[in-house]
């Protein structure tokens, strides 16, 4: 065989066996696999006898065409794909898609009521996650771009994190979030904060007159007294523990160091547990390489030419960034943001251990509320019901929002990322 | 010859292991204008953005020898970039605008330098609107964004934004090639009336506009600044063969 004729027959051969995985694959979600199959060798085994009917001028044709209709089936496919997938979940689950399920909490065990608090605490956490990690992500972008040279190792170094950062498993992520984010940082925090409350405790134990400081003991009764002056106001949650300390220990006489400890153990964690600030820095940080190529790619297509002009006139490079660099690329950091946002939307890993709650009528109030979240909430549904039947409509029906969602968000950033493309091309 | 505005000696360029320009000397008049050609690729606007240290922004660009602008040596440690081109205007070959108002363009220099005074930028808005021939065409539509004027007028937009910092030099990278020819004619116009006020520096891949508009002309041939004189004499009688083929077209 000639080289020419050999590289047609290797094209046509993988065509063929393109169609026919494609083919099989498209009959396979109506048919049973088998009877699947069977359709696939009937047509591969009758192809040959039907192929030497055609004039050869059709079967060159043919031929010539044969790849261009293979890729355009396969891409086909998956386009079938997605529409099945959205029409079945929509099916599903429209029975219980309505304004009251958008707008109201779960009720009976997660078997009736709506997604509301899921909703919220989903959007509080992209709000969050987006305020930390755009702001970071685009000064990184700018620095790679613009300060740092391509060869400098300092640069090759931070693609490189990047890059990884980029590859990391979402659970992994979460792990992380426990450890340094709670385990750690809120730790940290916690044991500040507590220790400035007890230099506190020993300052208002002198300014109260009391002679109960150093090694000195005294009665619980005495100490409690101190709290209760005019510079006791926001020491409830102690008075508390000392009433508890209190029934306790009796008329005994106690040390500082025993309050002391018995308020360490007693101590509850306030940034040192899972919270919805937590899950979003984790969840930050899980989407900073989206942000960071998207910014960087819009960057980049800043023309030249502008930043010249603007050096040319006197304008120092900082300069040139805020007043050129930056919004020429504006609708490139947008497109990050919501790319991040809806890659965050639809991760469960991250937040799993960081914030995220089972159940959880109430909403977020602060920072470190714990929170609900559509991704979880579906999980929760899924391998948590207490009535699996029950919970099946509303299992699609959470499905089919956090899909709308996120598809919506992709989309607009699809269309504000060839409004840049269409820029560079000019 | 007037006293030279600018004096460059020995420069060499190199980009990375190449050599871009090689042991340049001359000495630019003030208050003239001052043509570079060359065939493409002949280091006329490498050398042209020497001159305002504009290579700096490019990686791996080495420089030797010295330029000297009124007789300080802008290579000098001492000196500091951002002024020294505040005092040099550049005309780029696409017209480049930003993607602000008219009024913007043109005060974005003023305003890098400091200005604030709505009264002092509007000032210097008409002024220089006016001495690049354009004020007539945009002073009703200042707030209109620059890119939605014709190409021409976009070249004159970026003129008048040069000259709003006013410098004392103007550096002209090819700034008609991408003009129609009624376009072209305006610009050159305008060179001829900005020479008395400006030293410009004007590189050019046609040879009748550098004829034309230039009191000095400069051949550049390999990185080689191959012959330097008086345009009238550059285009009858040169005094170097090469020079000599290229003027008439024989290459190029």
């Amino acid at each position: 065989m000639a080289m020419k004729e050999r590289i047609r027959f290797t094209f046509a051969a993988a065509s063929l066996l393109l169609l026919g995985v494609s083919l099989f694959l498209l009959l396979a979600v109506f048919l049973p696999w088998y009877a699947a199959l069977g359709v696939i060798t009937a047509v591969v085994a009758a192809a040959p006898f039907g192929w030497r009917r055609f004039s050869l001028d059709t079967r060159r044709k043919l031929s010539e065409n044969m790849f261009i209709l293979v890729s355009g089936a396969t891409a086909l496919i998956i386009v079938v794909f997605v529409a099945y997938f959205l029409v079945h979940i929509f099916l599903l689950g429209q029975s219980q898609l309505s304004w009251s399920f958008l707008f109201s909490p779960p009720t009976e065990g997660l078997t009736e009521g709506g997604i509301f608090p899921a909703i919220v605490g989903t959007a509080l956490l992209v709000i969050i996650m987006s305020l930390a990690g755009v702001p970071v992500g685009t000064i990184t972008a700018i620095y790679l771009t613009e300060y740092a040279s391509n060869t400098s190792v300092i640069a090759r170094f931070i693609r490189f994190a990047v890059n990884t950062l980029a590859g990391v498993p979402a659970i992994v992520f979460g792990l992380f979030g426990l450890g340094f984010f709670i385990g750690t940082l809120g730790r940290q925090m916690d044991t500040f904060a507590f220790d400035q409350r007890m230099d506190d405790f020993q300052s208002l134990a002198v300014a109260a007159g009391s002679p109960f400081t150093g090694d000195s003991r005294a009665r619980v009764e005495e100490i409690r007294a101190m709290f209760l002056g005019d510079d006791a106001t926001g020491w409830r949650a102690e008075v508390e523990q000392l009433r508890i300390l209190q029934e306790l220990r009796g008329e005994e006489e106690v040390t500082v160091a025993e309050v002391t400890s018995f308020f360490t153990a007693q101590q509850r964690p306030h940034w040192g547990q899972p919270s919805i600030l937590w899950a979003a820095l984790t969840m930050a940080l899980l989407t900073l390489p989206v942000v960071i190529v998207s910014v960087e790619e819009a960057i980049k297509s800043v023309p030249r030419d502008l930043r010249e002009a603007s050096m040319a006139l006197g304008a120092t490079k900082w300069k040139t960034i805020r007043s050129v660099v930056i919004p020429g690329s504006m609708t490139g950091i947008l497109t990050g943001a919501i790319l991040a946002v809806s890659r965050g939307a639809g991760e469960v890993a991250p937040i799993l251990f960081t914030g995220a709650a089972y159940y959880l009528p109430d909403l977020p109030t602060a920072l470190t509320s714990q929170f609900m979240e559509l991704g979880y909430h579906i999980y929760v549904l899924t391998t948590q019901s207490t009535d699996v039947e029950a919970t099946k409509p509303l299992l699609y029906a959470t499905t089919f929002v956090l899909l709308m969602l996120t598809f919506t968000l992709n989309f607009t950033a699809i269309f504000l990322r060839s409004r840049v493309r269409a820029r560079m091309l000019r | 010859m007037k006293a030279p505005k600018i004096r460059v000696e020995n420069l060499n360029l190199h980009y990375g292991s190449k050599q871009a320009l090689h042991d340049i000397t001359i000495d630019l008049p003030e208050h003239r204008v001052t043509a570079f050609i060359g065939p493409s690729g002949c280091g006329k606007s490498t050398f042209l953005r020497t001159l305002n240290r504009m290579n700096d922004l490019i990686d791996g660009v080495r420089i030797t020898g010295s330029v000297k602008i009124d007789d300080v040596d802008i290579y000098d440690r001492t000196v500091d970039v951002v002024r020294l081109r505040k005092r040099i205007g550049m005309v780029f070959q696409k017209s480049n605008p930003f993607p602000k108002s008219i009024y913007d363009n043109i005060a974005y220099g003023p305003r890098v330098n400091g200005i604030r005074d709505r009264g002092a930028l509007d000032e210097i808005v008409e002024e220089s609107l006016k001495q690049a021939a354009i004020w007539d065409e945009v002073k009703d539509r200042l707030d209109e964004s620059a890119m939605r004027l014709s190409g021409g007028q976009q070249q004159r937009v970026c003129i008048a934004r040069s000259l709003a910092v006013n410098p004392d030099i103007l550096l002209m990278d090819e700034p008609a090639s991408a003009l129609d020819p009624i376009s072209t004619a305006k610009i050159e116009e305008l060179i001829f009336e900005l020479k008395d006020r400006y030293t410009i520096l004007i590189v050019t891949h046609n040879m009748q506009q550098a004829a034309r508009v230039s009191d000095y002309t400069a051949f550049f041939y390999l990185g080689e600044l191959v012959e330097f004189d008086k345009t009238r004499t550059i285009f009858t009688k040169p005094g170097n063969g090469k020079t000599e083929e290229y003027v008439t077209g024989r290459f190029g």
